[in-house]
């Protein structure tokens, strides 16, 4: 299943909505990465809350995704990770290292406004 | 008991798609057999992993999910089979960090890190059987 992906001034927010398959992830790298170009965007809102199962593959995914994303000049903050997928990474030892997480959407969005990232003629 | 669960159930893998599915089914029979959210996502987790291994290095196989029981213990047994070209070094794919795809490779350290038992055996040529149990933390009343 495609991810959706809002844009909300200068930023785009992608939301999980059911569990993913390996393409459909490759696929959301690819987009984001191609419409922070298109429509400008400061920052990225990936949202996991309805993701059941974060192993190898997607968090390695991720990480390539908001590294990407931030040679393309754009932040990355990715919310909603449950308590039972956080336990299961930090067993497998998958830690999401150089990428900024925050609680919910809500709270990831605070972070872009603390952290100063503008929007366009802002 | 559901009998279809103490049967096994199989999951072809031969698509990603049938890794998804594979996980799918996982949780929902660990669940059926009294494990809780957290360690229903463990084993879902560690389906997800061996799915992926096996279509990685096999290009196709299966999973096989079996309600087991030792004593007064009761678990759910995952096995992942394929006919691939096998793993010539198993200490060596054990490493963490080590991965011949290029990804982070932690997949099988990390599903030996998720469930309770972990055996692995391969032969060159000859493909790879893992099975990994994941037991209830409460013996059966």
């Amino acid at each position: 299943m495609e991810v959706p992906i809002l844009k909300q001034g200068p930023y785009l927010i992608a939301t999980i909505q059911s569990a993913l398959t390996d393409k459909d992830i490759v696929q959301l790298r690819d987009a984001l990465v191609e419409q922070v170009g298109k429509f400008r965007a400061r920052g990225v809102i990936i949202d996991l809350t309805a993701l059941d199962v974060m192993d190898s593959f997607a968090t390695g995914m991720l990480q390539d995704m908001a590294h990407m994303v931030r040679l393309r000049g754009a932040e990355t903050v990715i919310v909603g990770i449950q308590p039972d997928v956080a336990f299961a990474m930090v067993h497998m030892g998958l830690t999401l290292e150089g990428v900024t997480t925050a609680l919910d959407l809500e709270e990831g969005l605070a972070h872009f406004e603390c952290a100063g990232v503008p929007g366009r003629g802002g | 008991m559901n009998p279809d669960v103490a049967e096994g159930t199989l999951v072809r893998i031969e698509s990603d798609l049938d890794i998804v599915s594979a996980r799918m089914q996982g949780r929902a029979i660990a669940v059926q057999l009294g494990f809780g959210a957290t360690a229903a996502t463990l084993i879902a987790t560690a389906i997800s992993e061996l799915a992926r291994n096996v279509l990685l290095y096999a290009g196709r196989g299966e999973i096989v999910l079996t309600s087991v029981e030792h004593g007064t213990r009761r678990g759910l047994a995952v096995l992942a089979q394929d006919r691939g070209p096998g793993i010539p070094d198993i200490p060596r794919a054990m490493q963490d960090g080590y991965s011949t795809s290029g990804r982070l490779g932690l997949g099988l350290p990390g599903v030996r890190r998720l469930m309770d038992d972990f055996e692995i055996e391969s032969s060159a040529g000859a493909g790879v059987r893992i099975v990994a149990k994941k037991w209830m933390p409460y013996p059966m009343t």
